[in-house]
């Protein structure tokens, strides 16, 4: 693809820049060819005392300066600088990238390919995978997952078990890979919700996880929860994996407080996780799902060894 | 007609000039609460005053209201006296000065509010920028009309760079912040170009802010007040003569040095660098001719805190323009390019050469303004001196070594290619360069509140005078 409209622009910026570098050569030969008398002055004095002396250019920086414009006479005709000139060695920053993209793919992608042929719930138990896997998930997720993957608003922790599109492998892979958009409209499907309307179903929803709310909203919250949310959240608030959150298991994307989850309601939500699958390649989404997978993974069996160790 | 009654306007160098030292300490002071706000981020108190809208605020109150205001005191003064005439149009000239004031005002409110056009350096919303242009135009009639009006037929070399710096600073604005308005209130607008064509445009106009704004203008100050306080002819007249062309001719070309490694094209990229290469045999001129100014009386340097000043202005001017264009190399680029390294840069640039070169201009002007043979404490400029040095030192040195640091931990990898450190390691990893800049920041801004109690007294112990304007002497 050029870079210019027609062959006139090219000209033209070759013209400009050669004689632009060769004016600078031209202004400098110019004022050293006349050597005038060290210690005299050009005779002019302003401001009572303002004099000047008209020693010559000083040699080393006169070298530095022809220096610098020998070598941008040689960059221009090693590298592309010229219009669309492409320059001797014929370099760009696209092939550059893409030979460096290979050699490292050449290096690196075995090391990757070995797992892909494995099951992700044996990859997610390989200590080296697991090592590799979080490697790979400081770089590209823990911006918004955080490093620990717990987290932060707007941003899922992935450590729960509590899973908004699934939690089997072939459910994260395909989160990690297409990525994900959700959004719930504002009032849900009932846009004449009113403000105390609002306020009601928030109490109601708070209530469907044990925290405090005003007993009279949670009454009148109820059926308008099953007017408006229902739909999609479910009648009893439990949600649907890839539709609603479960609203019952005080696991909150947003925050519990009463002003958030109003807010929610009132003007919705709307989140988006982006693709990854062309970005990285199958390999290494491969291993990000075993990791991720292994994370709640853990965190059940912890909780099962507790519950166990509850129950003794 | 008798010139014995005239004098030279001082009033609105007075006035540039005491706003000089105070929005100093604005600025500065805006500059270290970020600083603390990088080492302590819950500093970060509301919207109003988070990291993102004050950093705006510190680099327009440095470059536009410390830096501006100290190029248009010393320009008034300087043209006045090395044209032996005094301003032309004074009105206008003291309209400079509100108007400049007004600018500064509305970009310390809208910026925090968050009214920005998000081109660094050139933020202020549409309604300021036309402001800005007005002044401007102001200032370059009194400027050139001052010029046009001299009682001596050649023009000083201050002058040359004072011209080039308006001249080119009015093209710049107007081009770059080229926009459609939106709305008044808020200010809102958009650019007028797209894309890498929108990038391209805005680091022209963000480079040359640096070379014609920060340096051209600042080397105007140079040519007057170190032959001044020194007492010694100008080295080399050639030597300006060639610098002076080939400064700002090169300048103009060097912008894409700040695009490298991305949509710009190859092309672009490789002629920014070997112009910004270019660029370093004039930018040195400057410093050549300034620091030789002073053969033959180096020892002055050792009891004259103000010839101080100047001469350490001009080392770390010689540093930083021997510093950009190594880093503007593509392969030095990919490494220093994001990181701390370009702030401390900015700032060996800005602290070393801009700011110190300002103060010891100011302090040459101040009692001269006042009626004053010199500052009420000379002790406390040389201690002024001392303490912005240091100050000047831990902060580059501090981002040096944090810009290296971060610049090998984003490209180190592990034997299977993943990235060795996360980019929130690579954070951590600064705190405590970033605390040492914090404590440089602070001495420098320590040294600004001294200035400005050894000014308030040197104006309290003197009147405001008004300088005869002095017959040119005849040319030999």
């Amino acid at each position: 693809m050029s870079d210019f409209f027609s062959g006139f622009w090219s000209i033209y910026i070759t013209v400009v820049t050669l004689v632009s570098i060769l004016g600078c050569a031209v202004l400098l030969w110019l004022q050293s060819s006349a050597k005038p008398v060290p210690g005299a002055t050009t005779g002019h004095v302003w401001d009572e005392t303002l004099e000047e002396f008209s020693n010559p250019l000083p040699n080393w920086w006169r070298w530095l300066f022809y220096f610098t414009i020998i070598f941008a006479l040689f960059y221009l005709a090693m590298y592309p600088g010229l219009g669309s000139f492409k320059g001797q060695y014929q370099w760009t920053s696209a092939t550059q990238y893409g030979k460096e993209m290979k050699k490292a793919d050449d290096q690196y992608g075995p090391i990757f390919q070995k797992y892909l042929n494995q099951d992700v719930r044996t990859v997610a138990m390989n200590p080296e995978a697991k090592d590799m896997g979080q490697r790979l998930f400081l770089t590209y997720c823990s911006q918004c997952h955080g490093s620990d993957a717990k987290g932060a608003k707007g941003f899922p922790n992935l450590t729960d078990n509590d899973w908004l599109f699934g939690g089997s492998p072939e459910e994260i892979k395909a989160s990690i890979s297409q990525g994900r958009v959700a959004m719930m409209p504002a009032k849900g499907v009932k846009p004449d919700l009113s403000g105390e309307d609002i306020k009601d179903i928030a109490g109601y929803v708070r209530s469907l996880s044990g925290l405090a709310a005003d007993s009279i909203r949670i009454h009148r919250g109820k059926p308008l929860f099953g007017a408006a949310c229902a739909a999609c959240h479910g009648a009893e608030g439990k949600g649907n994996v890839g539709v609603a959150p479960n609203l019952t298991d005080n696991i909150w994307l947003y925050g519990r407080s009463e002003d958030v989850v109003i807010e929610t309601i009132a003007h919705g939500r709307v989140n988006q996780m982006p693709a990854f699958g062309e970005f990285l390649g199958d390999a290494k989404v491969h291993l990000l799902t075993a990791y991720v997978y292994g994370l709640s993974a853990e965190h059940a069996e912890t909780k099962e060894m507790k519950t166990a160790k509850i129950e003794k | 007609m008798t010139q014995s009654p005239a004098v030279y306007n001082y009033k609105v160098v007075r006035q540039f000039s005491v706003m000089t030292v105070i929005w100093g300490v604005v600025g500065m002071l805006v500059g270290v609460i970020i600083a603390a706000q990088l080492v302590w981020p819950e500093l970060s108190l509301n919207e109003y005053l988070s990291y993102g809208r004050l950093r705006p605020l510190h680099t327009n109150a440095v470059i536009f209201a410390f830096g501006g205001c100290a190029l248009f005191a010393t320009s008034y003064f300087v043209v006045q006296r090395t044209c032996h005439a005094t301003l032309f149009a004074p009105r206008l000239a003291a309209f400079t000065f509100w108007g400049w004031q007004l600018v500064i005002v509305l970009a310390a409110i809208t910026l925090p509010m968050g009214m920005t056009q998000a081109k660094e350096y050139a933020e202020l919303e549409w309604p300021i920028d036309i402001l800005i242009t007005l002044v401007w135009v102001s200032y370059a009639i009194v400027f050139f009309g001052t010029i046009a009006k001299r009682t001596v037929s050649h023009i000083y070399v201050a002058n040359w760079f004072y011209g080039a710096f308006i001249l080119a600073v009015a093209l710049l604005h107007l081009v770059n912040s080229a926009a459609v308005p939106v709305s008044f209130l808020p200010m809102k607008s958009y650019s007028a170009y797209a894309g890498v064509q929108d990038a391209m445009v805005q680091w022209w106009y963000g480079h040359n802010a640096v070379g014609f704004f920060l340096t051209a203008g600042f080397l105007g100050m140079m040519y007057y007040f170190v032959p001044k306080q020194a007492e010694r002819p100008v080295y080399s007249y050639r030597l300006s003569v060639v610098h002076f062309w080939a400064l700002i001719f090169t300048y103009m070309w060097a912008g894409p040095h700040h695009l490298h490694y991305t949509a710009l094209p190859d092309w672009t990229q490789s002629v920014g660098m070997v112009f910004s290469l270019i660029l370093l045999a004039p930018s040195w001129g400057g410093m050549i001719n300034g620091i030789m100014t002073l053969s033959g009386a180096w020892h002055k340097l050792r009891d004259d805190a103000i010839l101080k000043f100047l001469i350490t202005s001009l080392s770390f001017y010689g540093m930083s323009t021997f510093e950009g264009p190594m880093m503007s190399i593509k392969t030095v680029n990919a490494l220093s390019h994001y990181t701390d390294w370009t702030i401390g840069h900015v700032h060996s640039g800005a602290l070393g050469w801009v700011a110190m070169i300002s103060i010891g201009s100011i302090y040459y002007l101040l009692p001269r303004l006042y009626g004053k043979t010199q500052m009420h404490s000379m002790k406390a400029v040389e201690v002024h001196f001392w303490i912005a040095t240091v100050g000047i030192v831990l902060y580059i040195a501090s981002m040096w070594i944090a810009g290296v640091m971060q610049g090998l931990m984003w490209r180190a990898t592990n034997a299977d290619g993943t990235l060795t450190y996360s980019f929130v390691e690579s954070v951590k990893a600064n705190y405590p360069f970033w605390t040492i800049r914090l404590l440089g920041g602070a001495l420098f801004l320590s040294g600004m509140f001294l200035m400005t109690w050894n000014m308030f007294k040197t104006m309290a112990g003197g009147q405001a005078v008004d300088a005869p304007v002095l017959k040119a002497a005849a040319a030999h």
